[in-house]
């Protein structure tokens, strides 16, 4: 063995480089356990505050000025109208949106503008999304009426980016030979689109708008400002309906004097965690699941 | 016969030339429908700038540019008015520069853990688990912070020290929501630095360590700072943690434990509440969105062209 070519590096013995390497891989690892930590204490927290109000009734009532006897339907409604209203118009648009940009769009100045604009719009503060409802929904297009539509149409421009680029990933998976095949059958672009390329692209879409829908379930900020409900005992019953949202029901209760309102603000973040933890388990099952399709 | 059998053929074809007509004029309206749709992102973006800029025109007439930028008192609500913006930018600062130094800290040393040292399966099963962190909503940060951090720190440096909302405590939640991102963001950088660099470091006898940080990290450093840039305009844009845990109070102060006000908590403090439209308070709230907006896209897009002017191609 030549002893020359050493692995010495210049300044640091041998012994001392093993050190030291150990020394950050523990760092590292501490890194990583730290974060981990955080999440169960959140989660520990949020439990051990929330459990002791968490009962049926606590689904099934509304909200109230004594803590023992508040519940969650109101912003429960609130929620489920959010959600729908905000998919029914982000699913579309967004999956349009895609579909254009991948399949129709030859790539033009204007397609990389789009693409671009939509990268900003993905990074534009939520506070910003409300402001823009405010002015926008509630005061010019509903006269002041601080409805639900008004609230998912403000969702539906937040979590649009998300959805267009997950559903723009989802149609580049889709390998070019099954175009080319029904191309060469004499499919017209639309005929391609609808027939193979949205089918197989389809588990990757859901996934995204999955997650794009759980971001409109938790998100506050802008809801905050286009709300600005406190108590509301009653469900939406129509999209005019005045309305909250389970988040914002949290931050109010969390603002509450009465420090007991901290307890059932915590057993409404256990129900929104629930929620939204199922959630993201499906549409990283729908992911799995899916996943290696093309290849078989 | 031979009559017939061209009939049927003509009908045959017309009935082929009807459904490919039909066909392309479906095809023609879809695409017009999904330009449709595409240009909607175009006018998202146009509504926000006209939106911001020209309700901020009323703001700028009655407070100049520089005032705003500059003032380092924030009472818009009371006479005398005084409406320098930078207590709020200041608080907004620190939180965000507390977040950082979390995030990146756990984030970056997540990063090399997981792309350099971990076992896929251990990879595998941390990855998600670290990722739950990114879809929590920010009003349960909030929560988080408030009655579990800042009592943690009243504990330790006393009551009369920490206040009940403070910078602190909001900005280390934030650090580790946004955790998740810098820790993807890198490590996809570093992922993707080919194996046969770190085969040739190995090769001369470097360490683990050394490998990852003499090689990979600088390998992979735009992705690394682009994580960062993005990580921070994240933390700048949030509006919840601060709003719950950081406080309402204007501040220019580098104390960390003192209550403070975020740019973002003032906007949906002020837009939630009574102020009349049309008053200058009303008018502040698109102003500091206005610089709020600016201060984001810059970070956004400085972090976009790292990732693009820097990269290293390895071919």
């Amino acid at each position: 063995m030549n002893d020359s070519s050493s692995t010495k590096m210049k300044g640091s013995s041998h012994s001392m480089r093993i050190w030291r390497d150990r020394v950050f891989v523990a760092g590292f690892v501490m890194a990583v356990l730290i974060g981990v930590a955080g999440l169960f204490a959140l989660m520990f927290d949020v439990l051990l505050d929330g459990l002791p109000f968490l009962d049926f009734d606590f689904l099934t009532s509304y909200s109230s000025w004594e803590p023992h006897k508040a519940g969650i339907l109101g912003p429960l409604g609130g929620t489920l109208w959010i959600v729908a209203l905000t998919a029914l118009f982000t699913i579309p648009i967004g999956v349009g949106t895609a579909i254009y940009l991948e399949e129709f769009a030859s790539k033009s100045r204007l397609n990389r503008l789009i693409e671009l604009n939509i990268a900003n719009l993905a990074g534009v503060p939520s506070v910003i999304y409300g402001l823009l409802g405010l002015a926008m929904f509630v005061q010019f297009l509903f006269n002041g009426s601080r409805n639900v539509t008004a609230g998912a149409l403000t969702m539906t421009l937040l979590v649009l980016p998300i959805v267009v680029i997950a559903s723009q990933e989802a149609i580049r998976a889709v390998p070019s030979s099954y175009r080319d095949a029904a191309y060469a059958m004499g499919a017209n672009r639309w005929q391609v689109v609808k027939s193979v390329v949205l089918p197989q692209a389809m588990p990757g879409m859901m996934s995204g708008i999955i997650l794009a829908l759980s971001r409109a379930i938790g998100e506050s900020a802008p809801i905050l400002i286009i709300s600005s409900l406190v108590v509301v005992a009653f469900i939406p019953t129509s999209p005019d309906s005045a309305f909250t949202v389970l988040p914002l029901q949290i931050f109010t209760w969390i603002g509450h004097q009465n420090p007991d309102f901290r307890g059932i603000a915590a057993a409404a973040i256990v129900v929104l965690l629930v929620v939204l933890l199922s959630m993201n388990g499906v549409a990283i099952w729908i992911r799995s699941k899916y996943q290696t399709r093309p290849d078989q | 016969m031979t009559n017939t059998l061209t009939e049927a053929s003509t009908e045959q074809l017309e009935r082929v030339a009807r459904r490919r007509r039909r066909q392309h004029n479906e095809q023609k309206l879809v695409t017009v429908l999904l330009v449709a749709a595409a240009l909607i992102s175009i006018l998202t973006t146009v509504g926000v700038v006209v939106l911001l800029v020209s309700q901020s025109i009323g703001f700028f007439e009655e407070v100049s540019i520089w005032n705003f930028l500059t003032g380092t008192e924030w009472a818009p609500h009371v006479s005398p008015q005084h409406s320098g913006v930078l207590e709020l930018v200041s608080g907004t600062l620190l939180v965000a520069a507390i977040a950082g130094i979390v995030s990146l800290t756990l984030g970056l040393g997540a990063a090399i853990f997981l792309s350099e040292y971990a076992p896929e399966r251990l990879r595998r099963i941390l990855k998600p688990i670290l990722e739950v962190l990114a879809g929590i909503p920010t009003v349960v940060y909030g929560y988080f912070a408030l009655t579990f951090v800042t009592p943690i720190f009243q504990s330790i440096f006393g009551p009369d020290q920490v206040s009940v909302f403070n910078a602190l405590s909001a900005g280390i939640v934030m650090g580790l929501m946004i955790m998740p991102m810098v820790s993807t963001l890198s490590e996809d950088a570093m992922v993707a630095v080919p194996r046969s660099l770190r085969d040739a470091a190995y090769a001369l006898g470097a360490t683990r360590f050394e490998v990852a940080t003499k090689v990979v990290m600088p390998a992979a450093l735009s992705g690394i700072v682009a994580s960062f840039i993005l990580g921070l305009s994240r933390a700048i844009g949030e509006t919840m943690i601060v709003k719950i845990a950081a406080g309402a109070t204007p501040n220019l102060t580098l104390n960390p434990l003192e209550s403070i006000q975020a740019m973002t908590a003032y906007i949906v403090q002020i837009s939630g509440g009574e102020a009349a439209q049309g008053s200058i308070e009303y008018k502040t709230i698109f102003a500091v969105g206005l610089l709020l907006f600016l201060m984001t896209l810059g970070m956004n897009i400085i972090g976009r062209l790292v990732i693009s002017r820097f990269r290293q191609k390895y071919e």
